[in-house]
């Protein structure tokens, strides 16, 4: 009975990506798209906070995001993996509902 | 699968009406049915037919428009999010006493009702605002 | 419970429908558009609930005064949600803790239980982080605005 999580805000920006981590269940699914990405630098300081998520959840983010952002998949968190928005459909639909930090 | 999309932000100011926009597309390449797309809140921007963007930049009502017209999708502004912010079909806009309307094809003026509905009949409802 | 099958009209089908609010209200106008479609939602039959955590507790914090700005205080109206038969209203102690406030500072928000002699109920449930994750992950529907 897992869920997709969706997060679009820059971690740097508002809290809506801190209060997703901290909301989600064991073996939910986070996908970050829009800014949300910038926070999956592994240089970046939120790095080590989506690596606590990966303990216990998949992380993905939108590869288009990434690449409009100008951040190469190889500086992107190792864990973290990378989905077009075929790929976005699927989790959806593979996940029993979604829910939109906004 | 059936999908339920709700936009909640209007065009260019973000990104959420393109992101939604790209998932619907992808969505019908995959062979899923959109049941509706709901735009409220800012989202009932993106219904404006009055929109011109500089030629080199994408026009988002008309990607909307077309998809519909391709895929006859069901693009529903909400009435009371539009009425405020001045999104009239000609029926509305009649009521309202304005001397115009600005509705683009493919897109209809409905109520909240609509977007419970989508909840309701939808396998998966994606929001998409900011 | 969210692969049911519906049916062309949305007849007999109940599902969970949890409407997440985590903004402050005026500033933004999502707060108010999200009650407005609660309200609708209430003529449905659906289960419904809302969560308020984050900046969403202010919403239903008491003595909201609008007057200053302009405009209109739509607070009083989540005192109405009872008469709608909307009466979960989960509010996250930690969003509480972190912002200073308690229960006490939140609107007395009550319904009428037609199963125990109408009596009067609060619908404000306060609830920790985790049972509130647990709540959202036992949804069909999550609106968040």
């Amino acid at each position: 009975m897992s869920t997709l999580h969706t997060v679009s805000n820059s971690p740097f920006e508002n809290n809506a990506f801190k209060s997703c981590l901290d909301h989600v269940t064991a073996g939910d699914t986070i996908l970050l798209i829009e800014d949300s990405v910038v926070g999956a630098r592994k240089a970046g300081s939120f790095g080590k906070e989506i690596g606590k998520a990966l303990a216990n959840c998949r992380v993905c983010a939108l590869a288009p995001d990434l690449s409009a952002r100008g951040i190469a998949a190889d500086t992107v968190l190792d864990g973290i993996e990378l989905v077009d928005y075929g790929g976005f459909v699927d989790l959806a639909a593979e996940h029993e509902r979604t829910q939109a930090w906004l | 699968m059936k999908f339920g999309i709700l936009v909640t932000e209007g065009p260019y100011q973000h990104q959420a009406s393109d992101t939604a926009y790209q998932f619907t597309k992808a969505a019908l390449e995959k062979g899923h049915e959109i049941f509706r797309v709901f735009f409220y809140n800012d989202g009932v921007n993106n219904g404006t037919r009055l929109m011109v963007p500089p030629q080199d930049d994408r026009n988002l009502q008309k990607n909307w428009t077309e998809l519909a017209e391709e895929h006859q999708l069901d693009l529903v502004v909400c009435v009371a999010a539009a009425q405020r912010r001045g999104v009239l079909d000609a029926s509305e806009a009649k009521r309202a006493g304005k001397d115009a309307d600005n509705i683009a094809p493919g897109f209809r003026i409905s109520g909240l009702g609509q977007l419970v509905e989508a909840g309701i009949i939808a396998d998966r409802l994606m929001v998409f605002g900011d | 419970m969210s692969d049911i099958e519906a049916p062309d009209a949305e007849g007999g089908v109940v599902k969970k429908f949890m409407f997440v609010n985590r903004k402050s209200p005026h500033g933004t106008v999502y707060a108010v558009e999200s009650l407005e479609v609660v309200l609708i939602s209430a003529a449905f039959d659906q289960d419904v609930s809302l969560a308020f955590l984050d900046d969403g507790v202010f919403q239903i914090v008491k003595q909201q005064d609008t007057s200053g700005l302009g405009i209109k205080n739509f607070s009083p109206a989540y005192r109405a949600l009872g008469d709608f038969e909307i009466t979960k209203l989960y509010v996250e102690q930690e969003a509480l803790d972190e912002r200073g406030l308690t229960a006490d500072d939140l609107m007395e928000i009550m319904y009428e239980d037609e199963d125990d002699d109408y009596e009067e109920k609060p619908s404000v449930r306060v609830v920790g982080r985790g049972e509130l994750s647990k709540l959202m992950s036992e949804q069909d529907v999550l609106l968040s605005f």
